[in-house]
């Protein structure tokens, strides 16, 4: 095992106040790759970057730095299981550093708050550092190996985009996702528009949700086509957006069509390594997770 | 009535000479390098389900017309994927652009209902999605604290978050907004 790595856990919204079994997974499967994670405490929501910052950048760069600042004055990095706050973050950061008027106008808000922020601190998805400590960790890790499930990996947008400022090294076929699933023994299948975007983000499901869910429908069908045991995320949002779109979709459609289990990687991975399914929160979910626990456990 | 023997005119007073640059000098700095090939319609999620162009709205920014561009609700249909941004030839930061076009939507007064509803949660909140009872309840099955360790189970903190929103003065704009959406 790789020397306890400590970082600041920010939560965001979706994950604590809607799905907090992924949140529960998290705590419970990161420390056992040796990562240790630290509550940022009195934090808010990132700020969504797809509403918040459509509707005010300087509200969203200040809730952000301060999110940032806590994590900064914590003395640790900040670490995120949502793609949606990775990106906010990892813009947010990029914003100060190159234009150091915009932190000017930070601190010129933060007068008398309390809050030192330099733009030092560094922005972490929980995914970028398990890729980091890699596949090879991640197999010696595993008791239960995975062996027979297919599953279909979705990435998310903001994970991957935009580019120049990812730490990835391939963005239009990324491999770092379905390494790491295949680690636990797992099969990741090949289906058609792996890459398309869960429709949730920019505030479209906030708004427009029936458009959101036409988005997300196209990917299911892909993912029923290529017989997927499951689908693999890494993001709070997508994984609401794929839970949710599915249960309005039977609802619509009068069938009962999609019942892809929707799994976040810590979840995949927890079982793995041979942690109880209800430690792990898949008795919480929208869609079912029977099947696929059946035919793990079995 | 335009048929397809007329044209559709643009008026001169529909167009706004200063629109391209408030959108260039907020980021989106390469936008008039815009060749109109369409990459960015073609690999659009939201355009796959709905009558959205992407190319379209790059050229009514182009052309100036900003009433027509702030108070559409094509501006609302991008899912911010960023698939555009990358594929552009041009290297234009399409994405951006549609968010420097929905801040000054806002300022315009331009907002969705359920947008508003989100920023008053934030405002009120911390948290623009916030905790519900069925949550508690499953965080405390679930052997979590039963409130996040957040703006939720921290007053000062959110009275920070609060006076900052303040201090940016997005509560006013906000609470100013009319609620109906376009």
């Amino acid at each position: 095992m790789t020397e306890v790595q400590t970082y600041s856990f920010f939560l965001g919204c979706v994950m604590p106040n809607r799905l907090p079994g992924l949140e529960a997974s998290i705590r419970v499967v990161l420390p056992k790759l040796g990562v240790h994670l630290e509550d940022l405490k009195g934090a808010s929501c990132c700020p969504a970057p797809g509403v918040v910052r459509s509707f005010d950048e300087p509200t969203w760069l200040a809730l952000a730095s301060r999110n940032l600042a806590l994590a900064e004055m914590s003395g640790h990095d900040i670490i995120t299981g949502c793609n949606g706050c990775y990106a906010t973050f990892k813009e947010a950061l990029t914003e100060v550093r190159d234009h150091p008027e915009r932190l000017k106008e930070v601190k010129k808000i933060f007068k008398g708050l309390k809050l030192r922020y330099k733009g030092k601190v560094e922005a972490k998805h929980i995914i970028e550092v398990i890729a980091e400590l890699g596949p090879d960790l991640v197999r010696s890790s595993v008791t239960r190996p995975l062996k027979g499930l297919k599953v279909g990996v979705h990435y998310g947008c903001h994970l991957l985009k935009p580019s120049k400022n990812r730490p990835w090294e391939q963005t239009q076929n990324p491999t770092f996702l379905d390494e790491l699933v295949e680690a636990t023994g797992a099969e990741s299948v090949k289906y058609k528009d792996k890459n398309l975007c869960c429709g949730a983000g920019g505030g479209v499901r906030g708004s427009q949700v029936a458009l959101s869910y036409d988005i997300a429908k196209e990917k299911l069908d892909n993912l029923i086509e290529a017989g997927v045991d499951c689908i693999v995320d890494v993001c709070s949002f997508c994984h609401l957006q794929y839970e949710s779109a599915q249960a309005q979709l039977n609802k619509d459609l009068g069938e009962n069509r999609y019942q892809i289990p929707v799994i976040y990687y810590t979840q995949l991975l927890g079982l793995a390594i041979g942690l109880d399914p209800a430690e792990l929160g898949l008795g919480n979910h929208v869609i079912s997770t029977q099947p696929l626990l059946e035919k793990i456990l079995d | 009535m335009p048929d397809s023997s007329t044209w559709e005119i643009i008026d001169n007073k529909d167009i706004d000479t200063d629109f391209v640059d408030e959108i260039v000098k907020a980021g989106a700095d390469r936008i008039r390098t815009c060749i109109q090939c369409g990459t960015c319609s073609s690999v659009c999620p939201s355009g796959r389900q709905t009558a959205f162009r992407t190319r379209e709205l790059m050229r009514k920014a182009l052309l100036g017309l900003k009433d027509e561009v702030l108070s559409s609700s094509d501006l609302w249909l991008c899912s911010t994927c960023y698939t555009c941004l990358e594929r552009c030839p041009r290297q234009i930061k399409v994405t951006d652009a549609i968010l420097i076009m929905r801040n000054m939507a806002v300022d315009h007064g331009f907002m969705l209902p359920q947008h508003k509803k989100a920023s008053q949660k934030l405002l009120s909140t911390g948290h623009a999605v916030p905790i519900d009872d069925t949550n508690r309840e499953l965080r405390r099955d679930l052997g979590l604290d039963e409130l996040p360790p957040t703006t939720h189970s921290n007053k000062k903190s959110l009275g920070q978050v609060q006076e900052i929103m303040k201090r940016t003065g997005f509560k006013t704009l906000i609470e100013g907004q009319k609620m109906e959406g376009k």
